[in-house]
């Protein structure tokens, strides 16, 4: 049997998506909501409280892209069922309606003129409802290849750039061909890297959304705001102790991710569910972990694969982020934030083929129930990305 | 093969990047070219942090540093063969 068609355990979800996780997730519409929604976990045991710091005020695009979050969220395929709260009907019945055409269990409750203790009784009701609804549901045998996998790196260094990046391309490059959905974003961390990676495209009219996206990024967000050369943001000062001096090095090592052979099929909006079917997707994201991560679960994806080099400690609430390393100094002084070792590649004990295999048996396990690093230490970072000022 | 002290990506490079702790100044460090394996020896001028850098060759300010055969910046400080190369005598060309 080939790495690329091994089975895994996972639930079938009704629109015959494959989940990893099970949760069900209380989502706040808005932040005066995450007391309710705190309040809701606490009371039901096996929900999980979506908390986060958005969703008032906001107008256009900036909108969209909030809507566009909390459905994705809710209808991403870890989450078996999901109970919606917000301060008011409109915009909460907006995001019920988005996540039920999954077809899985959800409702939603507001808080203007029921009250937080009237809103999370009745809440709570119906969460122990989709605990003892969805709890027994047991795990088929999927195909790996089903999987929706996103990748990102973090407090980069010189050694993500020689082992754990060529790590995640290599599983790229392996399972994508068999039907995977993969992901890469961080549009200002290609800086330096951008005509490697657009010559990567699958075809010209991609090749153009991807220069398009990654100019509009330079224009709109750095060179709008910029005071300096960027230097410890970008790299930021972890990146800078681990030997990475410029962004165009850093973005080099970056791009390391999407592997020798794998082209990109599409360009993502931020939390744009893809459409053209299996393949490796561009994502236009910010390069900050908990924000980057946040939009790719969003679209759907229900892996994360993290290559950090000294030591990120990243996770996420409904989607599993397992930590890939090739720095020895790293797996010595942090090596409970680890899940799959590749150091053994800069000492040249390892080839970047054995690494990639080692990172698809972290991924088989993974999807089969065993806990990241990140999920064990109660990582559970959910950021919103927000585009503007609200109104 | 041994470990090696430092790994270069391509060919084309003109740094190399450290990948053992504790490396003191005057090590002849063995050096591995990663795209085909072959390896050479250096002697390294400085101590040099796991991860950071080290000239290949002498570079002169405004010289293109390349590394995965690519334009990662410009010297602003000049380097011999063997030195550390980082934030004090390399810089973006971006931004």
């Amino acid at each position: 049997m080939t790495q690329a068609n091994r089975k895994i355990w996972a639930y079938r979800r009704e629109n015959g998506r494959v989940g990893v996780r099970n949760y069900v997730a209380i989502l706040p519409v808005d932040d005066i909501s995450n007391a309710a929604c705190e309040a809701v976990a606490n009371n039901i045991k096996g929900t999980i409280a979506l908390p986060h710091a958005y969703g008032r005020l906001q107008f256009g695009a900036d909108l969209d892209l909030h809507f566009r979050t909390m459905i994705g969220t809710g209808a991403n395929p870890n989450v078996a069922a999901c109970i919606v709260i917000g301060i008011e009907p409109g915009w909460t019945q907006r995001i019920v309606e988005g996540i039920a055409k999954t077809g899985k269990p959800v409702a939603g409750f507001w808080i203007e003129g029921n009250g937080d203790i009237a809103t999370v009784a009745a809440a709570s009701r119906k969460a122990k409802e989709f605990v003892h609804q969805t709890s027994g549901q047991v795990r088929v045998e999927c195909d790996i290849s089903e999987l929706w996998v996103a990748a990102k790196c973090g407090e980069s260094d010189t050694t993500t750039g020689l082992a754990s990046c060529p790590t995640v391309g290599n599983m790229y490059d392996k399972l994508v061909p068999a039907g995977l959905y993969g992901c890469f974003g961080e549009t200002s961390e290609l800086t330096g890297a951008e005509h490697l990676a657009a010559a990567r495209a699958a075809t010209p009219e991609v090749r153009e959304k991807f220069m398009k996206t990654w100019q509009a990024y330079q224009d709109d967000v750095i060179e709008a705001h910029k005071t300096s050369d960027l230097s410890e943001s970008q790299p930021t000062k972890g990146n800078i102790a681990g030997g990475l001096t410029t962004i165009e090095e850093k973005a080099l090592g970056n791009l390391e991710k999407i592997g020798k052979k794998v082209k990109f099929i599409d360009v993502l909006e931020p939390a744009e569910a893809p459409a053209r079917g299996a393949g490796l997707y561009f994502m236009d994201t910010s390069s900050a972990a908990a924000e980057c991560c946040t939009l790719q679960a969003a679209a759907g994806y229900v892996i994360h694969i993290f290559p950090t080099g000294q030591g990120n400690v990243i996770g996420n609430p409904i989607m599993p982020v397992i930590k890939v390393t090739g720095n020895p100094r790293t797996v010595r002084l942090m090596p409970e934030h680890i899940d799959v070792d590749v150091s053994g590649v800069v000492r040249r004990e390892m080839t970047i083929d054995q690494a990639g295999d080692a990172l698809i048996d972290c991924i088989a396990q993974t999807a089969n129930g065993r806990s990241t690093a990140a999920e064990a230490l109660g990582h559970v970072e959910f950021v919103m990305t927000k585009l503007y000022r609200s109104a | 093969m041994s470990v090696p002290q430092l790994l270069v990506h391509d060919h084309k490079d003109n740094v190399g990047v450290v990948v053992v702790e504790d490396l003191k100044a005057g090590t002849d460090m063995l050096c591995v070219v990663t795209e085909d394996n072959s390896d050479f020896r250096l002697i390294v001028r400085h101590d040099v942090p796991i991860g950071h850098k080290v000239a290949l060759v002498d570079l002169k300010v405004g010289d293109t540093v390349i590394k995965y055969g690519q334009d990662i910046g410009r010297i602003v400080t000049p380097v011999a063969r063997g030195e550390h190369v980082h934030v004090h005598n390399l810089k973006t060309k971006r931004w």
